[in-house]
């Protein structure tokens, strides 16, 4: 869908009073149905852990891609398909690095991040591990 | 002191978090008392992969532990 806006939009608070970046990138990952194998999916953090192992990622991304500032929104707790999990937003002088350092900690998120990930189908609930897929994401930055 | 399960953890042990007064002196003294009062949840703990994390800093071996520590269980972690 394309939606053409003259108001804001989500990133707008990110984005104000940057003089110096010239690039914003984002990203935005969402629970999928699978579906109907997933009905819901519930997401447990460590709160006060959490936090400071992702900001660790975050330190790291900002001292590899020079970023300017980087902004990383993830939710716990219950969460159904279609509904948004985690935001990631990244600010640099230009594009390249905002695209790449936004791609670096979403592959960093999704393999390395403490939270622990239940899915509810129809065949019973089971906890999720980082897929193949997720840990060859993540050896492209190793 | 606190102790704190995560992930699959819980489901084995069947509570979440627990208060263990008075506290065992020691990391080792805590996986042994554990152990003692649920084999299944001593044996997940000691289980590959799970770490352990006193005042939400890892530890890797021994840890002296206070009244007001905090102790968490850690499974292989699922990624965000």
């Amino acid at each position: 869908m394309i939606r053409l806006v003259e108001g804001g939009f989500e990133l707008t608070a990110f984005c104000a009073g940057r003089t110096e970046s010239g690039a914003v990138a984002s990203f935005v990952g969402i629970a999928r149905g699978e579906r109907g194998a997933a009905t819901a999916l519930e997401l447990e953090a460590y709160p006060g852990f959490t936090e400071v192992e992702i900001g660790r990622m975050v330190e790291a991304a900002t001292a590899r891609f020079s970023l300017h500032d980087a902004l990383v929104i993830h939710r716990h707790g219950a969460i159904a398909p279609g509904e948004p999990i985690v935001m990631v937003a990244t600010a640099s002088a230009h594009r390249r690095e905002a695209f790449e350092a936004c791609d670096y900690l979403m592959d960093y998120l999704k393999s390395r991040a403490p939270f622990w990930k239940k899915e509810h189908g129809p065949a019973g609930a089971r906890w999720v591990e980082p897929t193949e897929r997720d840990l060859d994401d993540l050896a492209r930055w190793e | 002191m606190r102790v704190l399960l995560f992930g699959r953890l819980g489901d084995v042990a069947g509570w979440r978090e627990r208060g263990f007064d008075p506290p065992p002196a020691s990391l080792s003294a805590l996986k042994a008392l554990i152990a003692a009062e649920d084999a299944d949840l001593g044996l997940a703990i000691a289980g590959p992969g799970v770490r352990a994390a006193v005042d939400r800093v890892i530890v890797r071996g021994e840890a002296a532990l206070g009244p007001g520590a905090e102790v968490a269980f850690l499974p292989p972690m699922s990624g965000g």
